[in-house]
């Protein structure tokens, strides 16, 4: 059987995600509560979560985390990883014995700072660590690098996100942010790369729905050396959005009104200052646009935003209390973990709920390095 | 009168129970395939001369006529067929070029019929166009490598770009290859839906400059009609380097179709030979284009995309890139099936390849290339309903042309006789008592029915797939599957096959 990468599969999901714009740490047990509750959305074939600010003993270093097949691609991708980065520390990725949780590959972490030297060729840190990343997961069968921030890390693995969660002893981690996703693939490929969150540098992303647009957007994707390896709507996602963001450095705003970009007859409505820019966005990026059902959650380190496609045609409900900011495929996510709201709502097609930490101005930071040229921080927190 | 080797192509059979002698179709065929005999009191047919046209039929007010194909034998023959020997026949006779009308006719594989759509079940909904916005709005031009936006305002704007409501314009035929009616039909069609026509090589009539709005002027060798005013007028410029249907050959409009109204137009004396060279003489190569095509926008100041206008050809992925390169806005690509007014028959029939290898070569490479982004591609050459546009627009193109499919509607019954100038449904022809059979209202509405019945079935076929957007579509090869084709063909198209 061909395993994800070498064959679309179509999926249905669950998502979840709470934030505290205080930046308070919190243990990862709300979460895998909030995703547990959507059980029946996922189908033990993908479960996955991010997290934010859990790594500050080591938050200048990229935390790598690598699933292997076996010893051997451990050794090889070792030797890469060492010509490339220096690596300050070397562990395997504690976890916990789970009946639940079978076929488990090795899995790796490494804190690591690029090697000055071999940078002089790239454009920036961040453009030569994603390089170094699209590398080993095209080119070394076997290895699999599936977060790469900083101060942040991905988890995930085949079986139910609540299995997964306790897995990897999310509990005895405390991050300010966190996203969770159940995963229905129609097909079982049993490869862990394949679950979700799908993360670069430090986005990541959860997905709910299936595109329609997706070889559009990824022929797109591939003229600006992105390999969607894995043939997953998140992968793409998480690309669009990374082109838009830090290679074109555009602000989140116009990345929104790309991805869920609003109706002709909506633009044909606005002022003319807005129209411009508006059919502007839609006509230089038409093959962006993401066409079909979803609802994601894009975090950073900065916060998270969650977006529903123009239509709605998924659900995704919002909520906030106090200091905390949760999003959910369905109310009873929220509920299960935060039993009365401050308020709470289901955010309109193509219209985002951003939230972010406090004195952030936006997902990313841009730096302004001439009149009109932006360019993304290489992702220092 | 030496004897004629050629026997009829066709059998006109009248039904004498239903005949009334009426003479329509006497009055109506301008190849006299009918004749009234005064003696007689009664109507004959001269079958050598009926071209098929149907004419005749439509018009026969008791339904008496059948034309057929003409019920003559040869021995069975799978080499030597009917075609192969009637050739000879006639260039023996002539000892000239076989000339042809409208598109390829031969049995070639149509590969538009060998891709398959594919629609959502359960894993994504489809969308139903009547409940939910679809939009095929389309804009072809130049488009940036990125935007340059500040505090919510873009500090540069994009280069111009033509707005299509539908992804469908009529493209090139020229005043001298068609009638002014037929003009006037396309323009006012293309206005009504929201497109654009083409002036092809012949100059843009005067009474048509009102259009100017919906309307792309052509520059082609011969340089017809082409002025400043010209250029001024347009919506677009298209530069047309070739022509789907006789690759690498030039025109030519003959003496007699040179009248009034389209000396004036082309800006030619009155009943002279319009000869359009087979290059153009101020291009040899790629950089003479690019002289060409930014003259051409320094002539209108930068406010009109320049279309480069190319046949598909061997090499046509690698000469696509070189336009792109040269500056073009647009390439719009002409497969081998695309019409013509008049070609030599050889050339028709084996010059060039399909356009659906075209336009895959063609998206492919430019994307390889990171450059496909920048332009937009608009492909013809036998577009003949509206699933072959949506297949497409999967394999990469920005919108179609279509040329043959409007003189249908306009009533052409495709008898591939335009080169006689006799065209008797008023479209291929000059002569005033043919072109005023073609209402230009009525043309024009008929053309533009048929752009509205397309893009309704094009917003079907969208929502099918749980697509609301065309843009989403464009180059999304993963919604098509290729059925009866070799992995060969299947790797150049770039699909999987149906069952993968
Ligand atoms: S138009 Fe019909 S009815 Fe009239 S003469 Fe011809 S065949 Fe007879
Ligand atoms: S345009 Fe007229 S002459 Fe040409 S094929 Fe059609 S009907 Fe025949």
């Amino acid at each position: 059987m061909l395993k994800e990468g070498q064959i679309r599969i179509p999926a249905g999901c669950a998502i979840s995600g709470i934030m505290n714009k205080k930046g308070e740490l919190t243990s990862g047990q709300d979460i895998i509560k909030s995703i547990a509750v959507m059980h029946d959305r996922s189908n033990g074939l993908g479960g996955g979560f991010a997290a934010y600010g859990i790594y500050p003993e080591f938050k200048n270093h990229y935390a790598l985390h690598l699933f292997y097949d076996d010893k051997k691609v451990k050794q090889e991708t070792e030797f890469l990883l060492n010509k490339f980065f220096s690596i300050e520390q070397a562990e395997p990725i504690p976890t916990r014995n789970i009946s639940a949780i079978k076929n488990v590959p090795l899995i790796w972490r490494y804190f690591a700072k690029p090697k000055v030297k071999e940078m002089a060729l790239y454009e920036s840190e961040s453009e030569y660590v994603v390089d170094f990343i699209m590398r080993i997961n095209s080119e070394v069968e076997g290895a699999y690098v599936f977060s790469s921030g900083k101060n942040m890390g991905t988890f995930k693995g085949v079986g139910f996100p609540e299995d997964i969660g306790e897995f990897f002893r999310l509990d005895e981690y405390k991050g300010y942010s966190w996203t969770a996703h159940g995963r229905f693939p129609t097909n079982t490929p049993g490869w862990w790369g394949g679950a979700h969150p799908f993360s670069l540098l430090d986005s990541t992303i959860v997905h709910n729905g299936e595109i329609s647009s997706y070889d559009a957007n990824r022929r797109f994707l591939e003229m600006y050396g992105y390999k969607c390896t894995l043939q997953t709507d998140t992968e793409a996602i998480t690309y669009i959005f990374d082109l838009l963001l830090r290679k074109f450095g555009l602000p989140l705003e116009s990345a929104v009104n790309i991805v869920a970009a609003p109706f002709w007859s909506k633009i044909s409505r606005m002022n003319s200052e807005q129209q411009k820019l508006f059919k502007a966005l839609r006509v230089v990026y038409s093959s962006l646009l993401i066409n079909g059902p979803f609802s994601i959650i894009l975090g950073s380190t900065n916060g998270f935003m969650a977006l529903n496609d123009r239509l709605k045609l998924r659900s995704l409900i919002a909520a906030q209390k106090g200091d905390n900011m949760y999003i959910a495929s369905e109310e009873s996510a929220i509920r299960e973990i935060c039993k009365n709201p401050d308020k709470s709502w289901a955010p309109k097609g193509g219209e985002p709920v951003i939230c972010l930490l406090d004195g952030k101005e936006s997902l990313y930071e841009f730096d302004q390095v001439d009149e009109n040229e932006f360019v993304r921080h290489s992702v220092a927190l | 009168m030496s004897i004629n080797y050629l026997t009829p192509a066709f059998l006109i059979e009248r039904d004498k129970d239903r005949c009334i002698d009426c003479q329509v179709c006497v009055r109506q065929c301008a190849n006299e395939a009918h004749r009234w005999d005064e003696e007689e009191q009664r109507v004959f047919s001269e079958d050598a001369n009926c071209v098929n046209c149907h004419r005749c039929v439509v018009m026969c007010p008791t339904r008496a006529l059948h034309i057929k194909k003409f019920p003559l034998e040869f021995r069975n023959n799978a080499n030597w067929t009917q075609d192969a020997m009637r050739a000879i026949y006639l260039q023996a006779e002539t000892g000239g070029v076989l000339l042809t009308g409208m598109g390829n006719d031969r049995p070639y594989p149509i590969y538009w019929d060998h891709m398959l759509l594919n629609a959502s079940q359960v894993t994504n909904p489809s969308i139903d166009p009547l409940r939910e916005p679809m939009e095929l709005k389309t804009y072809l031009g130049r488009k940036p490598d990125f935007l340059k936006i500040k505090k919510g305002k873009l500090l540069e704007d994009i280069p111009p770009q033509l707005e299509l409501d539908v992804p469908i314009m009529f493209s090139a035929m020229s005043f001298g290859s068609i009638s002014l009616n037929a003009h006037k039909s396309l323009a006012a069609a293309a206005k009504k839906v929201g497109t654009y026509w083409n002036t092809g090589e012949g100059g843009l009539h005067k009474d048509l400059v009102e259009h100017g709005s919906h309307t792309i002027v052509q520059v082609a060798s011969g340089r017809f009609g082409v002025d400043a005013d010209y250029l001024k007028t347009a919506a677009a410029i298209e530069i047309k380097i070739g022509q789907g249907a006789k690759p690498g050959i030039g025109g030519h409009l003959p003496g007699e179709k040179v009248g009034e109204e389209v000396s004036q137009t082309r800006m030619i004396p009155l009943g002279t030979d319009a000869i359009s060279p087979a290059p153009h003489h101020d291009i040899y190569s790629i950089e003479d284009l690019r002289q060409l095509i930014y003259s051409l926008k320094e002539a209108t100041e930068y406010q009109k995309p320049v279309i480069v206008k190319i046949a598909a050809v061997h090499n046509v992925a690698a000469i696509a890139s070189g336009i792109v390169r040269a500056g073009a806005d647009v390439v719009a690509i002409d497969g081998f099936r695309g019409g013509t007014g008049a070609a030599p028959l050889r050339t028709r029939d084996s010059v060039g390849i399909p356009i659906e290898f075209a336009l895959a070569a063609v998206d492919t490479r430019l994307r390889e290339e990171g450059i496909r982004n920048q332009v937009s591609l608009v492909v013809g050459g036998s577009i003949r309903n509206s699933s072959d546009i949506v297949k497409a627009i999967a394999l990469g193109a920005d919108a179609v042309y279509i040329a043959t499919s409007a003189l249908i509607s306009m009533g052409c019954h495709m008898c591939q006789k335009c080169y006689t100038g006799k065209c008797n449904w008023g479209i291929a022809t000059q002569d005033p008592q043919l072109t005023k059979r073609l209402n230009p209202e009525i043309g024009a509405e008929r053309a533009a029915n048929l752009l509205k019945a397309w893009a309704h079935e094009i917003e079907e076929m969208l929502g099918g797939m749980g697509i609301n957007a065309l843009e989403s579509l464009r180059g999304n090869r993963l919604m098509l599957r290729g059925i009866g084709l070799t992995d060969r063909e299947l790797n150049i198209l770039g699909i999987k096959a149906a069952g993968e």
